[in-house]
Order: structure tokens, then sequence, then C-alpha cells
């Protein structure tokens, strides 16, 4: 076994080498630009994009026309977002999103806001789901947008997405979803799931960084987007700029392999994930599992270690690659936004450990991760006042703290 | 984020682990910080009546490793200085000595809070003029 291992796997993932030698011959001997048209550099350059095109529309239920390529997920959700608001802003300005979404979505969200749109932030559940009821309610007549995450990307719960699609689409609301961290892990499908735009992003599944694409319906409804960016009108006019061809060839390939091999991996994540929760949990009392298990990507564990600070933890086990939703190990120095919106007190949130289990993870590997887990929470249980006052019988919700 | 070598070793062998009697009327204890903000710190110290001398220090830490090895560190410090002279550590010293970054200064704050809080309580308990003595 080899350290340290990466069980961070909802950051971003290694390249799987089968992507990497789609991509390599298009940055040397296949070099050519998709947008010439009349010599054999570009058109080999074309049909590895089209190809690819192709890959992605399948694993997601869609017609190749209807995938765009983009940057990465920030640049699909601002361009769906943005480019909604902009393009329908005649029928209206309000759209619906929800507080547990990423920062491309939520702060995309913020700039539309002081242009004059109106955003409502749904609250969450508990157990991390999205209140249907509670959407209902939010539709106005001036609604014309919803965005809601088909996965999140710290607790990995999956949002009841055709339901909320079924309410857009007997609105007439357009729906986007931000699914990078669901799309190749669990079965995504854009009709079935009633879903308008879809985000998706290369490097959640294998695939390079720097790539994404962008799902636009073309039927009932056809989706209009106000591009961007100005440029040489690409990507049927929504996103100009040469495409990034190894990119997208290695975004294809991700899409195919992941659509393959999904059964297979997600029985494999699955019971990696299950076996790593079982050890922890019993070896160790006061945990606290962060999100539904019951909808929830196989490969997420998100567990409160009460009385022990999630970045002393991350310290103890530093030959294991993993997050916490501890303020001292963000660049805000809050603690996970994302377990606040759950109801989950700051004292939680900052004992938070986030595991993401991907493809190359070994059981060896979780075998070696649990148990350093419970070594060193253990370690620094003995170190921790809370620990001791929680053993001796003492409420700490009632002390007075002297808060700095 | 790098730690220095000194706070990587304060946090894999923190000095003065555990606690001290709070009844004895020659420890006191102080408690700062608060769990929703990330740390909590208990630090007490034993002192020798007679010559006002702290003979014994020890801590527990809710917190970052920053804020481990500051609290490890000041027990470290307080054992045989006077009440007095303890009351000089001041956290730019904690600072220099772990080579904290910017971001964990906060941790040096607390843990010369937790020096003044263990130091005024010991000082309540230790002058006979306050009758009311609280758990």
């Amino acid at each position: 076994m080899k350290l340290p291992i990466y069980l961070d796997n909802h950051a971003t993932t290694p390249v799987d080498p089968r992507v990497l030698d789609a991509m390599l011959p298009y940055f040397k001997d296949n070099f050519g630009n998709a947008a010439s048209r009349n010599h054999a550099f570009g058109w080999v350059a074309e049909e590895a994009v089209e190809k690819a095109r192709k890959q992605i529309a399948e694993l997601i239920g869609a017609t190749s026309k209807e995938i765009i390529f983009t940057s990465g997920a920030t640049e699909s959700n601002n361009l769906a977002i943005k480019g909604v608001a902009q393009m329908y802003a005649e029928r209206g300005n309000h759209i619906i999103t929800a507080a547990t979404e990423h920062k491309a979505v939520l702060d995309t969200c913020k700039h539309l806001e002081k242009e004059g749109v109106r955003v409502t932030y749904l609250p969450l559940k508990g157990d991390g789901l999205i209140d249907l009821d509670m959407l209902k309610e939010s539709f106005t007549d001036k609604t014309i947008l919803v965005s809601i995450m088909y996965a999140n990307n710290e607790i990995g719960v999956i949002q009841p997405i055709r339901e909320i699609g079924k309410l857009c689409k007997e609105r007439g609301v357009l729906f986007h979803t931000d699914a990078v961290q669901a799309v190749g892990k669990v079965p995504v499908n854009v009709i079935q799931d009633n879903v308008d735009l879809l985000s998706l992003s290369g490097h959640k599944i294998y695939g390079p960084k720097g790539v994404g694409a962008i799902y636009v319906r073309r039927r009932s409804p056809r989706v209009q987007l106000t591009s961007q960016m100005d440029g040489g009108g690409h990507e049927r006019g929504m996103r100009s700029g040469t495409l990034n061809v190894p990119g997208i060839a290695g975004l294809g390939e991700a899409c195919a392999i992941a659509g393959k091999e999904m059964a297979e991996e997600t029985a494999r994540l699955t019971y990696l994930r299950d076996k790593l929760k079982a050890k922890l949990e019993s070896s160790l009392e006061e945990t606290y599992i962060n999100g539904t298990m019951e909808h929830r990507l196989p490969g997420n564990l998100n567990i409160s270690f009460a009385y022990v600070e999630g970045e002393s933890l991350l310290m103890g086990i530093n030959d294991v690659a993993v997050s916490s939703g501890s303020a001292c190990t963000s660049a805000t120095l809050e603690p996970s936004y994302v377990l606040k919106a759950l109801g989950l007190g700051d004292d939680l949130a900052h004992t938070s450990i986030r595991f993401g289990i991907g493809r190359f993870n070994t059981e060896e590997e979780i075998d070696y991760t649990a148990d350093k887990i419970i070594s060193v929470v253990n370690k620094l249980r003995e170190l921790s006042p809370l620990w001791e006052m929680f053993k001796e019988g003492i409420d700490l919700s009632k002390v007075q703290w002297t808060a700095h | 984020m790098a730690y220095s070598n000194k706070v990587i070793d304060h946090y894999e062998h923190p000095r003065n682990v555990g606690s001290l009697d709070k009844s004895d009327p020659n420890v006191g204890t102080g408690m700062v910080g608060a769990p929703e903000c990330g740390d909590v710190m208990k630090l007490q110290i034993k002192v020798d009546p007679a010559t006002r001398i702290i003979e014994d220090a020890k801590f527990k830490t809710f917190g970052c490793g920053s804020a481990i090895a500051s609290s490890s560190l000041a027990t470290e410090w307080l054992k045989g200085k006077t009440v007095d002279q303890a009351l000089e550590i001041k956290n730019t010293d904690i600072v220099t000595e772990l080579a904290l970054p910017p971001v964990k200064i906060h941790c040096s704050v607390l843990a010369e809070d937790a020096i003044k809080a263990a130091i005024t309580d010991y000082k309540k308990k230790a002058t006979p003029v306050e009758t009311t003595v609280s758990a």
C-alpha cells in the first residue's frame, strides 16, 4: 500500500489512464483546431470533439447537439444561470435555489441580485434534502429558473431531482442542476429527470481539469441562453473560444467509462463506504453522520467526531487526504455553510470529516484509514476538555462559554 | 497548511496533558473559548503558597494543531515561574516560538487568555477576602 492515501474524491479525481490515452494524440500529432473546416487537421479534431459530445450525451440521456463544452462546471453554472436570467428577463426576474449549493451557483445568484434579480435560497431539511412543499410555495409568476444541485459535494445527499423537475415543468419554469458530483456516479437522465440545463465537469469523473460541459435542452422547451463571452460564436453561439480538444476527448472517454462501469463501481464503493462507516461507528462513540444515508452518493461519508476539532484530526492523519468542515480548514475561517444549513450546530460542523472514496481506492486503504482515525480520535479526546466534561456528565449546551 | 516543526512536535507529544483537582485551594483553573468557535482551552496551575511559584501546570485543549501546541507550550513555560512572572507571558512570545502563521494568531491569544484566567481563578481562591467560593 502506498502512502499518502487519497480519499478526497469529491474535490478532484486522478485521471484514469484510459482517459489519458484518449487525450494524448490530440496534443501533438492531431493538434488541429476543431473550427478549421477546410483541412484534415481540423477534421480530425472535429471528429474527436463530436465523438466526445456523443459519449457525454449518451451518459445523461441527451442528444449530441445539446452538449456545449466549457472550461468546467463553474463556467457552466455561470452560463446557465446568468444566461437564462438575461435571455428570459422579459418573462420574469425570480430564481429559486438552495442554501447548500456550490459557491459557483450561490455567488452567481448574488451577482444577479445586484442587477435586480430576486433570488429565493431554500433552506434544507435536517437530512439534507429539499422540502418540496417549500419549493412549491416559493414559485411566483415571475419565477424563470430553479437551480438545485443533483448531489451535494460535502454530504453527498442526492436531491429528488425528478420531482423538482416535474414541479418546474408543470409551471413552465426552467430547471438547471449542477450535476458535477452525480454525473457518472449515479444514473442521470435529463428526459426522465425533467432537466433543462445541467452542468458537469471532467475532473470529478477521472477526466482532466479545465474542461466541462453544459447540457442545454433543445426540445420542449428549446432553451436559449445569452452567451457570457464574445468571440467566434463557437458552440452554437453560446460559448465562444477555441475548443480544448484533448480535454474534450478526455471528458468524453471519462463519461464512456463511467457509464459502462457504473453498476460495478457503485457496488464496490458502497461496500467500501459502508465498511468504513461500520468500523468507525463500532469503535467510537459520539459519532454523527451528516445527511441522510438513504439518498447518497456511493463513495461519500460525512461524519462528525464530537469533541474533536476537525483540523487537529486531519493533522493526526496526515498520510490520509480527506477534508473537514472545520472553520480552521476554510479560507473564510467559517465552519461549513452546508453543515450549518442542515441545522447542525457550529460545534458539530467543526468536528466533521468528509471522506470521498473513489475508483482507485482499495479495501486495504479503507482499513488503514479507519484504524488511523480511531486511534487519533481517541488520542485527541484524551486531550479534549469537552470530552472530559461530557464524560463527567456536564451538559455542554448549558455551560457559559467565553466566546472570543 | 504547513506547520512548523515545533507545532508538530507539541501536537505529537503534548506536554503536561491532564487535569488537576479543581477544588484544591492552590489550584487555579482557566477555561477559555467556546465549542462553536472551534477551540476551548482548559489550563490549570498549581501554586506553592509559600513561594508563589507554579509547581505544576496541566492543560486540555479542543482545537486545531496550533491551539494544542500553544497551550502545551504555555504549560511548559508556566512551570517554575512565579505567578507574577507568569502574567508577563505574551501571546506574541508564543507566536514567535511556534512560528505561527497570521491566521493562527488567535490560538496564541487564547493561550494567553487561558493563563490569565487560571491565575485570576487562583488569586480569587487564595485571597480569603471573598468568602463565597464558586465551584
